[in-house]
């Protein structure tokens, strides 16, 4: 019997709250299928379950109540299992009330109907203060109110403030820079996009994205987690990009498999994740799997950026602006479009050398553009 | 096609991209990704609309023309009407 649990959806969460559910007791469901919603301080997210099954029993009504990650939300059977014997009810069975026998008695006493109230106690069971209130004809308890914008940014700010400052105590970071000329890149993405209709164009973003994933090919050291006093290095490359919300606010999902996706597919992806972020309706699994950070902040003009690494991450890349710059290139003086390219790693996990020859080969990886 | 359809079309256009700011408000003359806080991916949606409304392919290299209001809709007037 598998547990379905109150997700951690980054590395300072400690409650979440579950908003709404998309199966019932009895469905059948699949690997990578949404099966829940839950909000926390950075937003509402589709939660997905990660294995085949039926949903034996829901344990908890969606409510206000914050609950701690790794409270059991559901159990779910695999599909070999024996089910449980039926409980004499044709129907699927009714989900279990979390309900004190005090006040499950009381409510008998009163003539109240426990499933027709909001709990407001432990993991959202039924307390008697709320059976006594529901027996004194209080309303009902109040649909779950929409979290004002300045509520949501200030839990945001918050959530990430907890972030940064474990991040910056825990993980000696290390810095590296170096200038990318971006003259071919450019030059390459000019030509594609005069040849695409307007939907088709290509972001530098995409390349640049792109360009990582190549790069973490040769030093994979820094795609992984630092886990249990080691480094664990990780096959697959799910890079987070960082996503400025629209009124303050930074959220990093992650664009999964980027190494096995062309261009077009990551335009898709990229477009698809920026949307959804800024909707607030990202998935969890984007924002618990990502095994290394870039952040852009070329638009606004920001030359250089040093990171702060996301933990468990191990790294993380910061882009700045292309600006003009004169450029020697075999005695002779030119003009380039020039890139800087910062690294912040964690010195536990790798060092300098393995920084350098990570931004040697993100540098060469641009300088091929049509090779990505 | 006139220029008023048009300038409603790409203050809707803009209303898409920038939920939270009133697109009646900004001066014609206004640095449109300054005071909107529009980024290239933003912009990139902004013009993908505008394909959409009014069926005009604007190439890349006339990107930077169009820095305000005034810019984009004497651009598509010209193009368009």
């Amino acid at each position: 019997m598998g547990e379905f649990i109150m997700p951690s959806l980054g590395a300072d969460m400690k409650t979440g709250i579950l908003v709404a559910w998309r199966v019932g007791a009895g469905d059948h469901v699949r690997h990578g299928e949404i099966i829940a919603e839950v909000e926390t301080d950075k937003g509402l997210f589709e939660v997905e379950v990660f294995e085949d099954g039926v949903v034996e029993r829901i344990l908890v009504q969606p409510g206000p109540e914050k609950m701690p990650v790794g409270t059991v939300l559901a159990t779910i059977r695999a599909e070999a299992e024996v089910a449980e014997p039926p409980t004499g009810e044709a129907t699927p069975a009714k989900p279990r009330l979390k309900i004190s026998p005090a006040a499950r008695k009381r409510a008998a006493e009163c003539q109240v109907d426990p499933a027709t109230l909001q709990g407001s106690g432990q993991q959202g069971a039924i307390t008697l203060a709320d059976v006594e209130r529901a027996a004194e004809g209080e309303a009902p308890a109040e649909p779950l109110p929409q979290k004002a914008p300045d509520d949501f940014r200030a839990g945001m700010r918050r959530s990430i403030a907890a972030a940064m400052s474990r991040s910056n105590r825990e993980i000696p970071h290390y810095y590296l820079e170096t200038e990318i000329d971006m003259s071919r890149a450019l030059a390459w993405l000019k030509e594609e996009n005069a040849r695409r209709s307007i939907k088709e164009r290509l972001l530098p973003a995409v390349l640049l994205i792109k360009a990582v994933a190549k790069a973490l090919e040769r030093v994979p050291e820094l795609n992984g987690r630092w886990h249990e006093e080691r480094l664990q290095i990780k096959k697959e490359m799910h890079i987070a990009f960082a996503v400025a919300l629209r009124q303050g606010g930074l959220i990093t999902p992650a664009i999964h498999q980027v190494d096995r996706k062309s261009l077009d597919q990551l335009r898709d992806d990229l477009s698809d994740l920026i949307a959804r972020t800024r909707a607030g309706r990202l998935r969890a699994s984007e924002m618990t799997d990502a095994t290394i950070t870039v952040t852009s902040l070329g638009d606004l003009g920001v030359e250089t950026v040093y990171g702060v690494i996301y933990p468990p991450q191990v790294a993380i890349v910061g882009l700045g602006r292309i600006v003009e710059r004169p450029w020697a290139e075999r005695g002779l003086l030119g003009v380039r479009p020039i890139m800087r390219a910062t690294l912040a790693a964690d010195h536990r996990a790798t060092d300098g050398h393995h920084g350098a020859r990570f931004l040697e080969a993100l540098s060469r990886a641009l300088e091929e553009p049509e090779k990505l | 096609m006139t220029e008023e359809q048009i300038r409603q079309a790409v203050l809707s256009g803009l209303a898409e991209i920038a939920p939270e700011a009133d697109p009646e408000e900004i001066g014609p003359r206004e640095n449109l990704r300054e005071e909107l806080d529009i980024d290239s991916y933003d912009f990139l949606n902004l013009l993908i609309g505008l394909n959409e409304k009014l069926g005009v392919e604007i190439p890349e290299e006339d990107y930077e023309k169009l820095v305000t209001l005034e810019n984009l809709v004497s651009y598509l007037v010209l193009r368009l009407v």
